[in-house]
């Protein structure tokens, strides 16, 4: 689960990792309320008005209704003209920013709607650098990962110059150790306050990382600040979906306005569901086979219209709700039902579609492919019903048919 | 002739809830030997499963069961009491690490976890634990392993299998079903069908069952499913190219799967052009996997494999 820039930094301050004080702003009167107290604060009469939206890419990104707005501004304003001159600007910037579509690299063209404002204190920087903590598959221990050339693509330079990243593994056991935390400082070519900043910093990081479940922690960049401070100037947090029973506060972080509307219904409905583009729909149970059965489509010629995952015990409640997402989406010309009923029953399968079916309609050719338990029962219901079930011999046979009607 | 389970095993469950009940009811239908149960809140009393056995009418084997389990507080009073030598795990997600660290503390040498939704820090913790132990894991987020006629571990449909020749390990579920379905239709069989499930941190991975299939002489030949998102299918490429000697057919799941996004299962995601099915298709092909197109072809794959072999 992601959130925002701005929470993603509550947590961090939270837990004693320095970043700027900043405010967060749902209106531009909030937005404008927010400049005088920051520049009061900090000293510095730089602010600077954030996007909050889970995408990256903000900087360089544009409004698409105000082409001459960044993501992410710098008020330089206060400098000579005071706070005044400074909250007229935010006001400026807040109108243009608040309700516009931002597109950036990682958005797609269609772009996304910025709702809520980070207003941050300027600071003044010495380097950028960059950090992260994530899961290293290969030996199921974390890594911190970091690297002096930050504020840039960082898979650029993973992909260009590998031996400017720093990779430290993290032992679960006991965390990471100073040593450990002294020489990516010494690598990072931190000295001085710097390094004594950085080592806090990154065990502060590592441990908030594993405290919180979060499957992603992201600093680009990690700035050093002219007095020997070290600081998140950006911050990105994922966390593990499976953990968040015991971290209530962060799941109530969760912005559902970023989210999918029929991904959030099939979630609640305990469905695995991912929107696509394509205009075949499926239902499928079991993760890799949902996969398989998107593949089989785009073997045959076919473009897939979601991911569907139902599970390995969902109910004819849950297959009803499965069909109308899928029923829902305009681009579907046609649902290809596969199912290989271990535990799942393929009678269940069959009495859901036919009670779906009944109730929200079909427009669409329907092929279904039963599978495994009780295959003869499904079949012998979805016959009955009388529904316009086209049935399916296998996999293959299922996509081409589907295909074929589809057109 | 088979792998890490058969007519020795003794299993014990962990979790005899609905869904652990409802399973151990199917294994014993089956013909599993399960032993006995670990359940804190019915410990002292039993549980009693009995019906009609996936047996009726074959020659030697029993008709009916009538099987009366007892339950126990704890792995370790379960293991002295029974001799227990595997466990299943279907205990919830937030406490299912903790049952299969006190497995492995019991000196389980086999713990297969069936549990989905288990926190990833929580499994890296458990990795850490079985570092130096002498307890295989398998799972979690898998149908478990299973032994056609002999031994059958997990949530897999017992009678979509048959005894055989070919090794199965995968990573998901329901294309494991698709695999075997289809070996039985080919009439080849399987010695031993093993999940390693979906998750990013697994117990048993593809190179070890790849290991334990080259060894076992009962298996000609194996059929290896993998899906987009980590390395583990490039690791058993690089394994296979070094040590196996027999014909291995495989199918990778996810070509279609958009990058950054979860498929369900938390290990299918492809991040930073990492891990994705063409990447792990070329390394697969590259050392003489024969591989499956689309997954209906899974069987004919290891067919031809097979015939390769012997030319």
């Amino acid at each position: 689960m992601k959130v925002h820039e701005y929470q993603a930094k509550e947590l961090m301050a939270a837990r004693g990792i320095a970043v700027p004080n900043g405010q967060v702003a749902m209106t531009v009167d909030e937005a404008v309320a927010a400049v005088r107290p920051l520049i009061e604060q900090s000293g510095n009469p730089v602010v600077v008005v954030k996007s909050q939206i889970h995408a990256g890419g903000r900087g360089k990104g544009r409004f698409r209704e105000h082409p001459d707005v960044g993501g992410v501004s710098v008020v330089t304003d206060g400098i000579e003209g005071g706070p005044e001159a400074a909250e007229e600007r935010v006001r400026e910037l807040a109108d243009a920013m608040l309700g516009s579509t931002l597109v950036t690299v990682q958005t797609g063209p269609e772009g996304k709607t910025v709702n809520r404002l980070y207003i941050e204190q300027g600071i003044s920087i010495e380097r950028e650098l960059y950090v992260s903590v994530v899961l290293d598959r290969a030996t199921s221990h974390n890594v911190v990962m970091a690297s002096a050339e930050g504020g840039t693509e960082i898979e650029v330079v993973a992909e260009e110059t590998p031996e400017k990243i720093l990779r430290t593994e993290i032992d679960p056991a006991f965390g990471l150790l100073d040593f450990q935390a002294a020489d990516l400082a010494a690598g990072l070519g931190l000295s001085g306050d710097a390094a004594r900043n950085g080592v806090r910093f990154l065990q502060a990081l590592t441990q908030a990382a594993v405290d919180l479940d979060s499957d992603l922690v992201e600093i680009n960049p990690l700035v050093v600040t002219t007095d020997g401070g070290v600081m998140a100037l950006d911050g990105k947090m994922s966390f593990d979906p499976n953990a968040l029973f015991r971290h209530p506060n962060i799941a109530a972080l969760q912005d559902v306005t970023e989210e999918d509307a029929a991904e959030l219904e099939a979630s609640a409905a305990g469905l695995s569901f991912i929107k696509l583009d394509g205009e075949i729909g499926c239902m499928v149970n079991g993760a890799g086979l949902a996969m398989a059965t998107m593949d089989i489509i785009k073997y045959v010629g076919g473009d897939p219209a979601n991911f569907l995952d139902v599970g390995g015990g969902a109910d004819a409640e849950q297959i009803a709700t499965a069909f109308t997402i899928i029923t829902k989406d305009p681009n579907v010309k046609g649902i290809f039902v596969n199912i290989f009923g271990g535990i799942m029953r393929c009678d269940t399968i069959a009495t859901g579609i036919v009670s779906a079916v009944t109730e929200v309609g079909l427009e669409v050719p329907l092929v279904v492919r039963l599978e495994g338990t009780n295959v003869e029962l499904g079949k012998q219901i979805l016959d009955e019903s009388e529904l316009a079930v086209v049935s399916a011999s296998d996999m293959k046979d299922g996509a081409e048919k589907i295909l074929e009607l589809a057109k | 002739m088979s792998v890490l389970v058969g007519k020795h095993t003794r299993v014990l469950i962990q979790g005899l809830g609905r869904t652990g009940s409802f399973h151990t009811d199917k294994a014993i239908a089956f013909g599993t030997g399960m032993v006995g149960a670990v359940h804190p809140s019915k410990a002292g009393t039993t549980a009693r499963f009995n019906g009609a056995t996936d047996h009726s009418g074959v020659p030697g084997r029993a008709d009916t069961y009538d099987v009366e389990l007892p339950i126990f507080r704890s792995v370790g009073e379960a293991v002295s009491a029974t001799g227990a030598n595997a466990s299943v795990v279907y205990v919830p997600p937030p406490f299912a690490a903790d049952a299969i660290m006190e497995a492995a503390t019991a000196g389980v040498p086999l713990v297969v976890c069936i549990t989905e939704g288990i926190p990833v820090a929580d499994m890296v913790v458990v990795k850490r634990f079985l570092e130096g132990r002498q307890t295989r894991l398998v799972g979690p987020n898998c149908p478990g392993v299973i032994t056609p006629a002999e031994c059958k571990i997990g949530i897999m449909p017992g009678y979509i299998h048959q005894p055989g020749r070919i090794g199965v390990v995968s990573r998901s579920g329901t294309l494991t079903y698709e695999a075997v379905h289809q070996l039985t239709q080919a009439g080849l069989g399987q010695t031993t069908a093993i999940g390693i499930g979906g998750d990013p941190v697994n117990g048993t991975n593809f190179v070890d069952c790849l290991d334990l299939f080259n060894d076992d002489p009962a298996t000609d030949g194996v059929i290896m499913i993998g899906e987009i998102g980590g390395t583990a299918e490039e690791d058993a490429a690089e394994w296979i190219s070094a040590h196996m000697t027999k014909p291995v057919a495989g199918f990778i799941a996810g070509t279609t799967a958009p990058p950054g996004k979860r498929m369900g299962h938390a290990g299918a995601i492809i991040s930073g052009g990492k891990g994705t099915a063409a990447a792990k298709i070329a390394a697969l092909t590259g050392v003489g996997v024969t591989m499956a197109q689309t997954p209906t072809d899974m069987g004919s794959a290891m067919v031809q494999a097979l015939g390769a072999s012997h030319s």
